[in-house]
């Protein structure tokens, strides 16, 4: 955990490595980058059909959703592009190939992430960018100094929220293999979650999502300060600027989760 | 023993096992994998660690490389504790697993060596000369281009092999390395460890099933059983100490009465062949002389004692013999 440029480094070593693999068929890396966008879009698909017959969804208009859905979408995608492979832990306990990674000299996490490192997730993230940014033409807000720099913030402050429930989740999978689908429920759950606008919600799921698991602050927060929306249950509005530190916290019980994760393990037989 | 290049120390290693015993109900018990566990091994020494299945050799190695923590007990490799600073230690040494590999699955094999070769920050014209002797004594110039699930075991064995040491390992692990290889793969993997521990001075730790391997590579071996070790010291050793047995078929011309020759017995007669049972320990040339001259001898062949059988008869005579001979260190 300490060396954190060797950690990057092995990182690009395994991940340049897989990208290499993967573009000796160029034609089917170009597709599956599409569809990886496509499939991602319907999402957006829907929030559109759904707008095609109200004009406001929650008291919020398509372009303020868009918004939401657009910082959700790029967060995530950058977490899905870097973390994806940790999903499969489970599967490398069950059958023992972990084993492999713990006799290399780099952190565990690093390698089981880089591993399969999918380049055509890049859809997600572009398609996710791409109606933020339509979004941002769309909406007319009074721009400060201080919603300026909270919006780069706020979608990686986000990444690495999601990033915290990846890896956490995927220190379950030590204990529980088979638990990637409860693993789910947060990240892909969570995303869906965080492109709509938090007024369709019931209070207290919104609670739960801002206190238990620290969701509300991938974008919600900050999302509903830029836009100048109040929170739907009675916040303070500075909390809009906490996100890095909700972020350094949950990556840190993360790190601790997983630590406990690779000490407990117990590979298999033979 | 102070300045063993491996040493263990009354380690243990215990799982919880949980067990559905009802619809809802679990059962916990414990497993003692290995029990209090005490060898060292000097810099330099190749060391055969034998035992049945399930008798904990792959729990010690897995200890020893830190993939798993002991439950108690003291455990160093170059001084390092190896669960604690795993990736430290991860530079200095080399593992193999003989049930699957640390290579990547889905790339050519020079891709994973090229990999190995920048995450250990192995100097460029060290990865060169290891990598060509690898390759010219392992026999894997035509493989390096092919992914290596398309790989057959043995050739997928060398290559992890040479994946391990690329990066000149002090101590090199091998989990049954020659496990489901074809004669010819094991004479080849045989020779390049001998090489390797002759030459570059390698500590070896290896387990087998094929007492082969060790006959032909370690002058001491341990044997470990049900966790505990039953014996450390000399291969004639572990013969005396099981007194276990080689058998030595020989078709005679006709069919004869049990033969009479010294130091063995006939124990079993089919037709004109005959089952003689003779101490491991002992050179079969004598014996193969006194019936060439005495009998109409048509053809022979020599059967050594599998691991399970010496250990059978170390297990008859009851108490577990440490050092049965004292190690050589």
């Amino acid at each position: 955990m300490a060396d954190v440029g060797g950690s990057v480094r092995v990182y690009g070593l395994i991940a340049a490595m897989w990208i290499r693999s993967t573009l000796v068929y160029r034609t089917s890396f170009a597709a599956a980058v599409l569809t990886n966008f496509l499939v991602t879009a319907l999402d957006f698909v829907v929030i559109w059909m759904m707008f095609s017959q109200a004009t406001s969804i929650g008291g919020y208009s398509f372009a303020e959703t868009a918004f939401l859905y657009g910082t959700a979408s790029v967060s995530f995608g950058i977490t899905a592009l870097l973390l994806g492979s940790v999903d499969d832990l489970g599967l490398r306990v069950r059958d023992g190939s972990l084993d492999a990674f713990l006799v290399r000299p780099a952190p565990v996490l690093v390698q089981v992430a880089a591993d399969r490192f999918g380049l055509r997730r890049l859809g997600r993230f572009l398609q996710g960018a791409l109606v933020l940014g339509w979004s941002l033409t769309r909406l007319d807000l009074d721009w400060t100094l201080a919603k300026l720099l909270l919006l780069p913030v706020m979608l990686l402050s986000g990444a690495a929220i999601f990033g915290a429930v990846y890896v956490a989740g995927a220190a379950f999978q030590f204990w529980a293999q088979d638990a990637a689908e409860a693993q789910s429920a947060f990240t892909f759950g969570g995303l869906t979650l965080l492109q709509y606008p938090p007024t369709v919600f019931a209070r207290d799921f919104v609670i739960g999502v801002t206190f238990v698991v620290p969701l509300a602050f991938v974008n919600w927060l900050p999302a509903l300060y830029v836009l100048g929306r109040p929170y739907p249950v009675g916040l303070p509005w500075w909390l809009a600027f906490t996100p890095p530190l909700v972020a350094a916290g949950s990556c840190a019980l993360a790190g601790l989760a997983w630590r406990a994760g690779v000490r407990s393990y117990r590979s298999t037989g033979s | 023993m102070a300045e063993d290049f491996i040493e263990v120390d009354g380690v243990e290693k215990v799982f919880d096992v949980r067990r559905k015993t009802g619809l809802l109900r679990r059962e916990r018990h414990q497993v003692r994998a290995v029990d209090s566990l005490t060898f060292g091994v000097p810099r330099g020494e190749m060391v055969g660690y034998i035992g049945p299945n399930g008798a904990g050799k792959s729990t010690t190695i897995k200890m020893l490389t830190g993939i798993l923590t002991p439950s108690a007990g003291r455990l160093r490799v170059a001084g390092i504790e190896p669960s604690r600073e795993r990736t430290r230690l991860a530079r200095r040494i080399g593992v193999v697993f003989g049930q699957r590999t640390t290579l990547w699955w889905d790339l050519p094999l020079i891709d994973s060596y090229r990999l190995m070769h920048r995450m250990y920050r192995i100097p460029d014209a060290r990865y060169r000369e290891n990598l060509d002797r690898c390759v010219e004594l392992l026999e894997l110039g035509r493989l390096l281009d092919t992914p290596v699930r398309q790989l057959s075991l043995g050739q997928r064995m060398r290559g992890d092999i040479a994946a391990a040491l690329l990066h000149d390992p002090e101590v090199l692990y091998l989990d049954e390395p020659t496990i489901g290889l074809d004669v010819v793969s094991k004479v080849k993997v045989r020779g390049f460890l001998r090489e390797l521990n002759e030459e570059r001075g390698t500590t070896v730790l290896l387990t087998t099933h094929d007492l082969t391997d060790i006959e032909q590579l370690c002058k001491r071996v341990m044997v470990i059983d049900h966790g505990r070790l039953m014996y450390d010291g000399q291969l004639d050793g572990l013969h005396q100490v099981g007194e276990s047995e080689r058998t030595l078929v020989v078709d005679l011309e006709r069919e004869l009465p049990p033969l009479d020759v010294q130091f063995a017995r006939v124990v079993k007669v089919d037709g004109p062949r005959q089952w003689l049972a003779f101490p491991a320990a002992q050179s079969a040339a004598p014996l193969v002389a006194q019936i060439a001259a005495e009998y109409p001898l048509a053809d022979l062949s020599v059967r050594e004692p599998d691991i399970e059988s010496v250990i059978a008869r170390m297990y008859a005579r009851e108490e577990p013999s440490l050092g049965g001979t004292t190690a050589p260190s």
